[in-house]
């Protein structure tokens, strides 16, 4: 029993249904982790975790550099901003709002720079549910390709205080 | 308890019974350190009561996270969340770890606790710590839920306070193996340990690797917070935070499982079929569990592919291949047990006649469930490396582990309790009807819990957040899964309460049971012509596991690949 100590020569190889299971199991964790490195190669969805060192102001300048270059409108107050296809974007994170809005095309690629002016935020794009760390002092930067139209919501997902919940931005593709 | 299943050990060199400080327990036979199970008592209560600070703590958040209930007021929606964290994931279960470890060093190998002294240095320790934690947090010092993600800020007192449990748990660890260390010296036993032994020392391994990560991270932090030196990286503190945070709960897997093999031993006189397997799963876990902290860093900034897929699968799942032996080898030592007392009846005969009177057995089957169907399967899931993307930061995540930490592990050992008190107590449980609907109610209300959350979380809703409103995007399921969640908490929380009830009540007017066995809550009974032993060397018997396995293996590839099918819906990115 489980509480007492076992007998001499307890030391034995699986057998029957139990080296059975074993194997199975073993074929399915092997499956479990070449999917990855599959997807990675072959699947459109990957988080490569590509970032370069920012300051907060520095990154805070980029942007309203980008802003100044790119915008297109203004939308309460927040400005429209619609980057080159292939170009750069840039999405400001902070106490709590996303800054500006973006306007994307279909179809075309673009690379998203994320960062913070303050603490972590969370970049939760929906109602496709894709969701992204931001963190001060890191440049994340997404290569991505938005492949549906319409009015998309950014949601925070990383607590930052009180705000949090009303920490809402938007992504417009045509 | 019948004597069918507990028989009393064989004599040992040593007779520790007959010597000062050792009882014989009354039901079991066993020798009891009565240090070490002062110790256990006062490590238990506190736990108790960390759950019940908890638990009161759960129903507030889920009461506002129910949007048509929406309770607390905003700044004490995220106070109460931060206090509902480190109560139920640090301290209850941290001092439930400590009664564990100091039974599984002392009792099975008839041995002495290796010092009061440094027992009461740790429980000093605890103790102060988490009190020091929770004033902070209820003075409003300490907002910053229990990551405490950098730059958030709380109260130097805050993170000293996470020290002192943190160190106060090391110094009861190495209680531990000093223990473990006297008593192969002295030879109060002989041969190997036992299983349940073998698993807390797994799980006290683990634990010292997890707690020096707390150390490394919080001693930057607090001397941070004191204006000493400068901010730690953000991205660092996350990586070192969940060498903590994850690995922690690897120690409750380790524990939990441990309390499986007990609780199934003593409810139907159950072992294991091979004990090589059982004890080779427990060391996978120490190898490969401490990687885990990937698993919160896979859609962050600055880990790479490479790193982030490695480190994820725990070195190619070998971590997730200790799960799933001990899955099917704990349910086969039950039905091998029943299947020799004569319940062989088709398929899952032996699951009919199972003891499930027994509160101790039907939690011990809910948390297997539990922890196996929901928890086991949505964790390989979500941790799988690009899946993350579509449920980082979701409901997705709070509804994995509160399959795993509250449907398993906190049930499991509200399961034990149900020995605990009768054997260390020496009280038997007032109240017995309502102790055998317990862990139904908690089980049960946990599921939707889990189950609420996961579903709102598919729909985008984020985890740790006051209100969905503002975002203006979240419809109907979504509110309807939230309201799954708020009616299922509702239902755990009235089985927490009587859990706690049932324990202070039984501990303060339980009919005293000194001088004779404990009150039998019921246990496998052996049917006229059965004899334990006779197959011993069936290696194919345990059908019915067969079949509960197999359909384990199906729901979680179908769950697996539909994951995959909705990745690959949404827009590229990388």
């Amino acid at each position: 029993m489980s509480l007492a100590i076992p007998d001499r020569g307890w030391y034995q190889a699986p057998a029957g249904a139990e080296k059975l299971w074993i194997g199975l199991a073993l074929i399915w964790c092997f499956v479990l982790s070449l999917m990855m490195p599959f997807w990675h190669f072959r699947g459109k969805q990957n988080s490569r975790g590509e970032a370069y060192a920012v300051t907060p102001a520095a990154f805070i300048a980029r942007t309203e550099k980008f802003i100044t270059a790119n915008k297109v409108g203004e939308r309460a107050g927040i400005p429209i901003v619609e980057p080159a296809p292939g170009g750069d974007a840039y999405l400001l994170a902070r106490m709590w709002a996303w800054y500006p809005v973006l306007k994307l095309r279909q179809g075309e690629t673009y690379r998203l720079h994320l960062s913070s002016a303050d603490l972590q935020h969370g970049f939760s794009l929906q109602p496709l549910n894709m969701n992204f760390q931001v963190l001060p002092g890191y440049d994340h930067v997404l290569t991505l390709t938005p492949t549906s139209k319409g009015e998309f919501t950014i949601v925070c997902n990383e607590f930052c205080g009180i705000g949090h919940d009303k920490m809402i931005g938007k992504i417009l593709v045509e | 308890m019948s004597s069918a299943t507990l028989t009393p050990p064989p004599p040992a060199p040593l007779h520790p019974v007959s010597s000062p400080g050792f009882r014989r327990c009354d039901t079991t036979g066993l020798a009891v350190c009565s240090t070490a199970e002062r110790f256990i008592k006062f490590n238990a209560v506190a736990g108790v009561v960390f759950l019940l600070l908890g638990g009161i703590a759960a129903i507030l958040l889920a009461l506002t996270r129910w949007q048509v209930v929406h309770l607390l007021r905003v700044d004490w929606f995220y106070r109460i969340l931060t206090f509902h964290g480190l109560n139920m994931l640090i301290f209850w279960i941290l001092f439930f770890e400590v009664a564990v470890l100091y039974f599984a060093c002392t009792v099975p190998l008839k041995a002495r606790l290796y010092s009061p002294k440094v027992a009461w240095i740790s429980f000093g320790m605890m103790l102060t710590g988490a009190i020091m934690v929770n004033t902070v947090i209820i003075l409003g010092k300490a907002d910053v839920l229990l990551t405490s993600y950098l730059p958030l800020l709380a109260h130097p007192a805050f993170y000293l306070g996470i020290i002192l449990v943190a160190v106060g748990t090391l110094i009861a660890v190495f209680n531990y193996f000093a223990t473990l260390y006297t008593a192969k010296r002295d030879q109060t036993y002989v041969g190997s340990v036992p299983l349940v032994t073998f698993g807390a020392t797994a799980a006290a391994i683990i634990a010292v690797v997890t707690l020096l990560h707390g150390a490394i991270v919080m001693i930057p932090t607090f001397t941070y917070s004191m204006g000493w030196t400068p901010q730690p990286d953000p991205m660092w503190y996350r990586m070192i935070w969940w060498g903590l945070g994850h690995q922690s709960q690897q120690v409750n897997v380790c524990a939990m499982v441990a309390i499986w093999y007990l609780i199934a031993n003593l409810a139907t006189g159950a072992k294991p079929v091979n004990e090589t397997v059982c004890r080779g799963a427990f060391v996978l876990y120490i190898l490969f569990i401490n990687l885990a902290s990937a698993h919160h860093l896979l859609v962050d900034p600055g880990v790479g592919s490479a790193w982030k897929i490695w480190n994820t699968s725990y070195a190619m799942y070998l971590a997730v291949l200790a799960s799933m032996i001990h899955g099917f080898t704990v349910p086969a030592s039950v039905e091998m047990a029943m299947r020799e007392k004569g319940h062989v009846k088709g398929l899952f005969g032996w699951v009919t006649s199972a003891p499930w009177r027994n509160p101790a057995f039907s939690g011990f089957v809910l948390s297997l469930l539990i922890f196996g169907f929901i928890g086991g399967i949505t964790g390989v899931t979500l941790g799988t490396q690009q899946i993350n993307i579509i449920a980082h930061n979701t409901l997705r995540i709070t509804g994995h582990f509160h399959a795993t930490v509250v449907g398993g592990t906190t049930l499991a050992f509200m399961a034990l309790t149900y020995y605990v008190i009768p054997l260390m107590f020496r009280r038997d449980f007032i109240w017995r009807g309502a102790a055998r609907v317990q862990p139904w109610l908690f089980g049960g209300g946990i599921l939707l819990v889990s189950l609420g959350m996961s579903f709102a979380g598919s729909l985008g809703v984020p985890r740790r957040s006051y209100d969905i409103e503002p975002a203006g995007i979240f419809g109907g399921a979504a509110h309807l899964f939230l309201g799954v969640m708020g009616i299922g908490a509702v239902i755990a929380v009235i089985g927490l309460l009587l859990f706690a009830v049932l324990c202070v009540g039984t501990i303060l007017f339980g009919e005293k049971n000194a001088g004779r066995p404990m009150a039998d809550w019921g246990t496998a009974q052996a049917m006229v012509g059965s004899r334990v032993g006779s197959l011993a060397h069936d290696h194919w018997a345990m059908k019915g596991t067969m079949a509960l396995t197999a359909v384990f293996l199906a729901c979680f590839a179908v769950y697996y690949f539909a994951n995959w099918k909705a990745l690959a819906d949404v827009w590229p990115v990388r």
